[in-house]
């Protein structure tokens, strides 16, 4: 997540995720940036002020050799809701806690593993139907598992009917169309 | 909170990457652009008092260019991805866009469209052995040189590469090469018939 890589840096999901905030102490006093804590009306940001950054404006603050601010582990990550998440993680809505909850703390693992089954079980078999109730308590990567996981599915089931080799209209022309007709509908 | 602006092009962008694109928002790109002048000059004025001797600001300045690397990042993301989605077009609309798609694109990004298309055009004649090779054609591998297609709307006249003029009226059915007909069915013109 945090690395520089080119395909990271122009992903549209790492630029969310990395806005996500976090719970931080100021350190050292940053002079004219007091608009930053919208609680307080003082010019600077004194030593001691709690506000939440997003993760991408902390890192730049946290580096080794000086500590403008400290960071504290954001609430879904700390011990308490670790606990939750080993008693039953099936029923946990991560979408609540933050559409990115994996990328952004890879701590995790063990509730991720126990989700995975079911997500995979139910993208394999849930064809030709409504799946919003399935994907609304996830969280975006494990979306993008359960999106890839119904492509393969469906594409099995094409090919199996035989109609691979069906020469359709592109995807973006349909949709395009579609649009269009909406449009002439309203007016 | 800085890079609001720059946020709101990359959350837009992810709304509407899916469907459709939506038009090119200069306006507030030009707005990041605003911040980050504002943000460049308070930096300028806070190094050359650090020079002249004032202690403490360094943290200020740190802050202000993670913002300044923040917009940056995400400006150029705007445009990268958009970019992705209109070399896409080229391969699914053909070389000509629908005059609404092609209202939504800013300037600079009609006529990158028009230089990728003339680049594809030139590699495409470039390859091959005489002619060149289309590349666009063939997407699926093809299984008989003849397809059996219906018109899904009036297209007008089409002339065959033997020279016959066929009339391609809705509803009617037709039985045609292959090679010939396959950019209208990406189209949407014609709908190829199967017979399971």
């Amino acid at each position: 997540m945090t690395s520089e890589n080119v395909d990271d840096y122009f992903s549209i999901s790492d630029i969310l995720t990395t806005q996500e905030r976090l719970p931080c102490k100021v350190e050292l006093p940053i002079y004219r940036l007091g608009y930053l804590d919208t609680s307080s009306t003082s010019d600077d940001l004194q030593p001691g002020t709690k506000l939440d950054l997003s993760f991408w404006m902390a890192r730049a603050l946290c580096s080794r050799k000086r500590h403008i601010v400290s960071v504290e582990m954001p609430r879904p990550y700390r011990e308490g809701y670790r606990e939750i998440l080993t008693a039953d993680a099936n029923v946990v809505d991560l979408h609540k806690l933050g559409p990115y909850y994996y990328s952004y703390g890879v701590t995790v693992t063990e509730c991720f593993q126990t989700r995975i089954r079911k997500i995979m079980d139910s993208s394999q078999n849930a064809y030709n139907e409504d799946t919003t109730k399935l994907t609304e308590k996830l969280d975006e990567t494990e979306k993008c598992l359960f999106k890839a996981g119904q492509i393969g599915l469906n594409d099995f089931q094409r090919w199996e009917t035989r109609q691979t080799e069906k020469l359709t209209t592109s995807e973006m022309v349909r949709s395009h169309r579609k649009r269009k007709r909406a449009l002439m509908d309203d007016s | 909170m800085l890079a609001e602006k720059a946020l709101e092009l990359i959350a837009e962008l992810q709304r509407t990457i899916d469907s459709t694109l939506g038009p090119y928002n200069e306006d507030t790109a030009r707005h990041v652009l605003e911040e980050m002048k504002a943000l460049f000059e308070q930096n300028q004025k806070d190094v050359s008092a650090t020079v002249a001797g004032e202690n403490g600001l360094f943290s200020g300045v740190q802050l202000r260019h993670a913002a300044l690397e923040r917009n940056k990042r995400c400006l150029l993301a705007y445009i990268y991805n958009r970019l992705q989605h209109i070399k896409k077009m080229r391969w699914e609309f053909g070389s000509v866009l629908p005059s609404d798609v092609k209202l939504n694109l800013g300037e600079q990004e009609v006529q990158w469209f028009g230089k990728y298309n003339k680049m594809l055009a030139n590699y495409m004649r470039s390859i091959g052995d005489h002619g060149g090779l289309d590349l666009t054609q063939d997407l699926k591998p093809p299984k008989t040189l003849f397809i059996e297609v219906r018109c899904l709307m009036d297209h007008g006249e089409f002339e065959t590469q033997d020279g016959n003029i066929i009339l391609l009226k809705k509803n009617s059915q037709h039985f045609l090469l292959r090679s010939e007909c396959e950019h209208l069915i990406r189209q949407g013109v014609l709908e190829h018939i199967v017979h399971g």
